[in-house]
């Protein structure tokens, strides 16, 4: 008891958003999707952080990346040991500031965090769906996320922000509801997959439907868990996440058993190993294999000048937001050249675009960390957002 | 405002689009947006000047102009404005040509090698000029292409460049005639409104 009411204190007091409950959004209303096929129904989890102002105009939508959910800040409960996934830049004083912004933050659809997706029922059969879930594009979800907003009564987002494919999701939103957005936040992401990005992520969809629990997808059926595969999906995600520079400071070469002497039959394990093998088995007991599935086909997918005869400037002209794009030095999953293709297709289309390129170690996952300078740029972006709503 | 600065904005249309190469922390795009309905964007390297022109909610875009301006296209801005840069770049020939194909108009400012002082150091002294307003040493200034008055209008006849406008900011403590007639000797400051 003392405990919890340590921890409690200590999260009123900090810059944390504190306990924070999901709630969910029922809608009853069929959903047009890319692929031709329609949700009948369907659910989206969310959070919500900060006060919905009277005018309805501090709204700020987070969307998340690959493996993310809705649970961007906060705590579940006083014994939860992890804040959400963007906890450093969500709070009180935070970047994106809970005492002026109303968050919201929401699960996918085709997600495994309590949205409809391939671990709900289909209530046209009354089973699980499975690998029979629809597959889902970034407009997709933008059409479901406008859904969400029609639902909170917030008629334009104060911002749209999201890093990775998340950042996708936002310069989705300003082509999709361009009244809708006033301002589109790009953190570590592309106008579409590089050929290697695409790579990466056929090599994780392998991982998993090579898995002889897969059972192409029905693993349900067969009480199974294709556990193995998608830790494998994972850490080679994991290592694209990462910088070169970022792997070596963390762990170099150390050993985290056995020795590299002479003689020494048994072999050594070194730490990146172990530390891998960790963050594969972590993630293989709290993520759905066909979600991931479904969400490495969403990114590959993703070609946000597509439908403008793949030029990117045609594109932005339909947009009406100023946008904010941030990259990393060491990011090589989306570098800051693909960034940089962004701000160039938005100066060559005359559309308000500040970019900033964060020097940082981390690689691509340095978009989720507290580096001062991001920190900083975009909490000095957020307060311009914050003094015209 | 900077002198040279204050110099400059008359030059600037109301309602008209600037490109502020080296914008530092944005005051002068900023006093363009508020005075002169400008819009404006900036350029700029040093990330906490970026970090306080996004502050003031201008548009910024980090860049370094020695790696070029070709993803701005041909005249998509009336303005473009490079105050006390041109000395800083590693090509100040090709950034006037780039800035006179993205503008209609260009405005440069730069520091006056040609000033008196700056001779007197160099030819009497020995010594390469350092002021209050130059205050680096050879060895670790940014500053690696000085030019004089002189120098800048070889290089816009060489170019085809029109010189529109010359202005001169002097020492304040002598009289303003002296930078006026004998700009290449008496301007600390020099600065052009150019166009092709």
């Amino acid at each position: 008891m003392a405990c919890d009411a340590l921890m409690v204190n200590e999260l009123i007091n900090s810059d944390s958003v504190g306990i924070v409950a999901p709630q969910v959004a029922y809608f009853d209303e069929p959903l047009q999707l890319i692929c031709g096929r329609d949700l009948p129904s369907y659910e989206l989890v969310y959070e919500t952080y900060g006060e919905l102002n009277q005018q309805r105009s501090n709204g700020v939508l987070i969307c998340h990346a690959l493996s993310g959910n809705h649970h961007a800040a906060g705590y579940h409960s006083t014994d939860s040991k992890k804040a959400g996934w963007w906890n450093e830049c969500i709070g009180p004083g935070k970047p994106i500031d809970t005492n002026h912004f109303f968050v919201v933050s929401l699960n996918n659809l085709g997600g495994c965090h309590g949205s409809t997706g391939p671990n709900t029922i289909n209530p046209s059969t009354g089973q699980l769906w499975g690998p029979d879930f629809p597959p889902m594009r970034t407009t997709d979800w933008v059409q479901s996320q406008a859904k969400l907003a029609d639902y909170l009564g917030i008629d334009c987002w104060a911002a749209v922000v999201g890093g990775s494919l998340g950042g996708m999701q936002a310069m989705r939103w300003s082509l999709e509801f361009p009244e809708r957005i006033r301002h589109c936040i790009v953190i570590a992401a592309a106008l579409k997959l590089s050929a290697q990005n695409l790579a990466f992520n056929e090599v994780a969809r392998q991982a998993i439907e090579s898995d002889p629990d897969f059972f192409g997808g029905a693993y349900q059926d067969h009480e199974k868990v294709p556990a193995r595969g998608l830790a494998l999906a994972r850490m080679i995600g994991h290592i694209t996440y990462l910088s070169d520079d970022a792997m070596a400071n963390k762990f170099g070469r150390d050993l985290r058993s056995g020795s590299l002497d002479r003689g020494d039959t048994a072999g050594a394990e070194f730490q990146v190993q172990t530390y891998l093998r960790y963050q594969g088995s972590q993630f293989s007991g709290n993520f759905d294999a066909n979600t991931y599935i479904l969400m490495t086909h969403a990114l590959d997918y993703f070609d946000l000048t597509l439908q403008y005869d793949n030029d990117p400037v045609a594109a932005f002209r339909n947009a009406q937001c100023s946008f904010f794009v941030v990259s990393f030095s060491t990011d090589w999953r989306f570098s800051p050249v693909r960034s940089r293709e962004i701000v160039n297709a938005l100066i060559a289309a005359d559309r308000p675009v500040s970019y900033a390129e964060i020097e940082a170690n981390e690689g691509h996952d340095a978009f989720l960390m507290p580096i001062p300078r991001y920190l900083d740029v975009f909490r000095a972006y957020m307060q311009r957002v914050a003094e015209i709503d | 405002m900077r002198l040279d600065l204050s110099h400059i904005q008359r030059w600037i249309a109301p309602g008209s689009r600037v490109l502020d190469l080296g914008c530092g922390d944005g005051v002068f795009l900023e006093f363009l947006r508020d005075q002169r309905q400008v819009r404006g964007t900036g350029l700029e390297i040093d990330q906490d000047y970026i970090t306080a022109a996004i502050s003031r909610g201008l548009n910024v875009v980090e860049q370094n102009m020695d790696e070029g301006l070709s993803n701005f296209p041909d005249h998509s801005f009336d303005t473009v404005v490079l105050a006390l840069a041109l000395q800083a770049v590693n090509y100040p020939d090709r950034v006037l040509e780039e800035m006179l194909r993205i503008g209609r108009e260009g405005i440069v400012t730069f520091p006056n090698f040609g000033h008196w002082r700056c001779r007197l150091m160099l030819g009497i002294r020995g010594h390469m000029p350092v002021s209050g307003f130059m205050p680096h040493t050879w060895y670790n200034t940014p500053n690696i292409h000085f030019c004089t008055v002189n120098d800048f209008e070889d290089l816009c006849r060489d170019k085809g460049i029109r010189i529109l406008a010359r202005n001169t900011v002097g020492n304040t403590r002598r009289p303003p005639i002296l930078s006026r007639k004998w700009p290449n000797l008496f301007a600390t400051t020099a600065i052009y409104r150019i166009t092709r």
